[in-house]
C-alpha cells in the first residue's frame, strides 16, 4: 500500500465528517477544533476496519491521530 | 436490501423469549415491588450463557452478534426494565475491557465476565457531575505501585450486586478508567431506594474513600478513560437501551391489545373505538421504527462501521422516546387500572422514562446527533 493511497482512504472518510477538500495533511484535526471525541472513537473504528489493524490501549495516543500525517504514519508502523 | 432475521438468530429469539416468560414476566411486578433482583434469577442468567453474549468465544463467551444481542435485550426489555440494567452495565464494563482493557485483563476477567463469577458495573456518574460526564470529581494518583482513588459515586445500576466497578476518576487532571474490586478497603457501598423506575435494578452509591488499587487496573491510558473507554461503554449501552425500549413499547403494545379485547365501553369493545385505534397503531408504527433503527445500529456495529456510533445514538433517542410515549398511552388506555399496581402499565410508564435519562440522558444524544450533522454543515459554510 503507498503512502498516498493510505492517505487518500484517510482523506476519504474524513471527507465524509468534515466536508473539506482543503484540509491539509498537517492540519491538526482536534486543535482545530474540527472534531470531537465522539469522532475520536469513529477515528478509531475507521483505522482498525479500514487497514485491518488492531488499536491497542498502548496506541491510544492523540499523536498518533491528530493529522492525516500522523494517522499514515501510525497505521504503517501496524501494518 | 434485505433486512431479515437469520435463522440462527430468530431461534435464539425464541430462546430469549421463552425464558424472559417463564422466569421474568411473571415476577417482574414483584421484583418492582421489593426493588430487587433475586440471585437466583440472575444464576438462571448466568447458567444460560446470558451474561456471556457479547463477550468472544476465545474468551469464554458466546460470540453473539450485535444484532442478536438486540434482540436479547429486546426480549428483556419487554420483561423488566430492571432486568435489563443487568445486561446494559455488566456489557458496559465487558465491552470496555474487551477493547481497551490490557492482555491480562482481559484473560483474568472477560472468562468471569462470562460465567457471571463476577458481575460487573459502571461508576461514571456522581452526585454532582451527570451530563458533563468528562468533570468527573472522583481522583485518582499514583502511590509507589498502586494508585489511590477518592470521590463518590452515585445511581450505579447493579451496585448492590456488583463485583468489580469500572471507575473513571481524574487522574493528572485528565479521564481515567480504573477497575476497582467490590471489596477494595475504603469501598462502601449504600443501597438506593425509592426510585420512580428501574427500582429493581439495585443501585448503589459508592463512597470511594482512599482506595488503593494495583497499577495494572488502570483501563487505557491516562486521558482517556471518559472518550474512549467509557465511550465503548455508553456506545454499548446507548444499544442496549434502544433495544430494551423497544421490548418494553411492546409490552405496553401486547397489554393493551389484550385490555382493549376484553374491556367494553359504550357498547362495543374498546379496540373498536377509533381514538384508541389512534394510540395502538402510534404504538405498532414507533415500534416498528425503532426496532429498524437498532437493527441497523446492531448490523452497522456487527461490520465494525464507524457510524455504529451515530447510528447507537439515534437509535437510543428515538426507541426511548417512543417507549415513553407508547408507556404513557398505555396508561390512558387503562385509564384508572393503567393507574394502579394491579396492571404492569403503570411500571412500564415508570421504567420508560428512565430510559429517556439513562446511558446519556436524550438532551446529550441530540446534541450529539445534531453535532454529527453540524460538523458537515459547518464546513461546508467555510470559504
Amino acid at each position: 500500500m503507498t503512502d498516498d493511497t493510505i492517505k487518500e482512504r484517510i482523506r476519504t472518510f474524513l471527507f465524509k465528517h468534515i466536508k473539506d477538500n482543503e484540509l491539509s495533511n498537517d492540519e491538526n484535526l482536534f486543535a482545530s477544533g474540527l472534531l470531537n471525541s465522539l469522532f475520536a472513537m469513529q477515528l478509531v473504528m475507521f483505522t482498525e476496519k479500514e487497514f485491518q489493524v488492531k488499536v491497542e490501549n498502548e496506541d491510544l495516543d492523540l499523536k498518533n491521530f491528530s493529522t492525516i500525517n500522523a494517522i499514515d504514519e501510525f497505521v504503517r508502523r501496524k501494518l | 436490501m434485505k433486512i431479515e432475521l437469520t435463522t440462527e438468530q430468530l431461534e435464539q429469539q425464541e430462546v430469549f423469549r421463552v425464558f424472559v416468560d417463564k422466569e421474568v414476566v411473571p415476577c417482574a411486578d414483584q421484583f418492582d415491588k421489593e426493588e430487587r433482583l433475586p440471585s437466583e434469577l440472575i444464576g438462571k442468567i448466568a447458567e444460560n450463557g446470558f451474561l456471556a453474549a457479547t463477550i468472544p468465544e476465545s474468551n469464554g463467551g458466546k460470540g453473539m452478534d450485535m444484532v442478536t444481542h438486540g434482540l436479547l435485550c429486546e426480549e428483556f426489555g419487554s420483561g423488566s426494565a430492571s432486568v435489563l440494567s443487568l445486561f446494559t452495565v455488566h456489557g458496559m464494563l465487558a465491552q470496555a475491557i474487551l477493547q481497551w482493557g490490557s492482555p491480562e485483563q482481559r484473560s483474568h476477567l472477560l472468562p468471569q465476565l462470562a460465567s457471571g463469577k463476577k458481575i460487573g458495573a459502571f461508576g461514571l456518574t456522581e452526585p454532582d457531575i451527570g451530563s458533563d460526564a468528562k468533570s468527573v470529581q472522583t481522583t485518582a494518583k499514583l502511590d509507589g505501585a498502586s494508585y489511590v482513588l477518592n470521590g463518590t459515586k452515585k445511581w450505579i445500576s447493579c451496585g448492590q450486586i456488583a463485583d468489580i466497578f469500572l471507575i473513571i476518576a481524574q487522574c493528572e487532571g485528565k479521564p481515567t478508567a480504573f477497575l476497582v474490586e467490590k471489596d477494595c478497603p475504603g469501598l462502601t457501598i449504600k443501597p438506593i431506594t425509592g426510585l420512580l423506575g428501574f427500582k429493581a435494578a439495585m443501585l448503589a452509591e459508592l463512597s470511594i474513600e482512599e482506595c488503593s488499587i494495583p497499577q495494572e487496573n488502570l483501563v487505557g491510558r491516562i486521558g482517556f478513560g471518559f472518550s474512549h473507554v467509557a465511550g465503548t461503554a455508553l456506545d454499548y449501552g446507548r444499544y442496549c437501551v434502544a433495544a430494551g425500549s423497544v421490548g418494553l413499547a411492546r409490552a405496553c403494545l401486547e397489554a393493551c391489545l389484550s385490555y382493549t379485547s376484553e374491556r367494553q365501553q359504550f357498547g362495543s369493545l374498546l379496540k373498536g373505538h377509533q381514538l384508541i385505534q389512534q394510540m395502538l397503531t402510534n404504538m405498532i408504527a414507533g415500534i416498528q421504527a425503532a426496532r429498524l433503527l437498532y437493527f441497523q445500529a446492531g448490523y452497522l456495529k456487527d461490520t465494525l462501521d464507524p457510524e455504529s456510533i451515530t447510528a447507537s445514538a439515534i437509535a437510543k433517542y428515538f426507541a426511548s422516546t417512543m417507549a415513553v410515549k407508547a408507556a404513557s398511552d398505555a396508561v390512558q388506555i387503562h385509564g384508572a387500572n393503567g393507574c394502579s399496581d394491579e396492571y404492569p402499565v403503570q411500571r412500564y410508564y415508570r421504567d420508560a422514562k428512565i430510559m429517556e435519562i439513562i446511558e446519556g440522558s436524550n438532551q446529550m444524544q441530540q446534541i450529539m446527533i445534531s453535532k454529527y450533522i453540524g460538523i458537515s454543515a459547518r464546513k461546508k459554510g467555510r470559504k
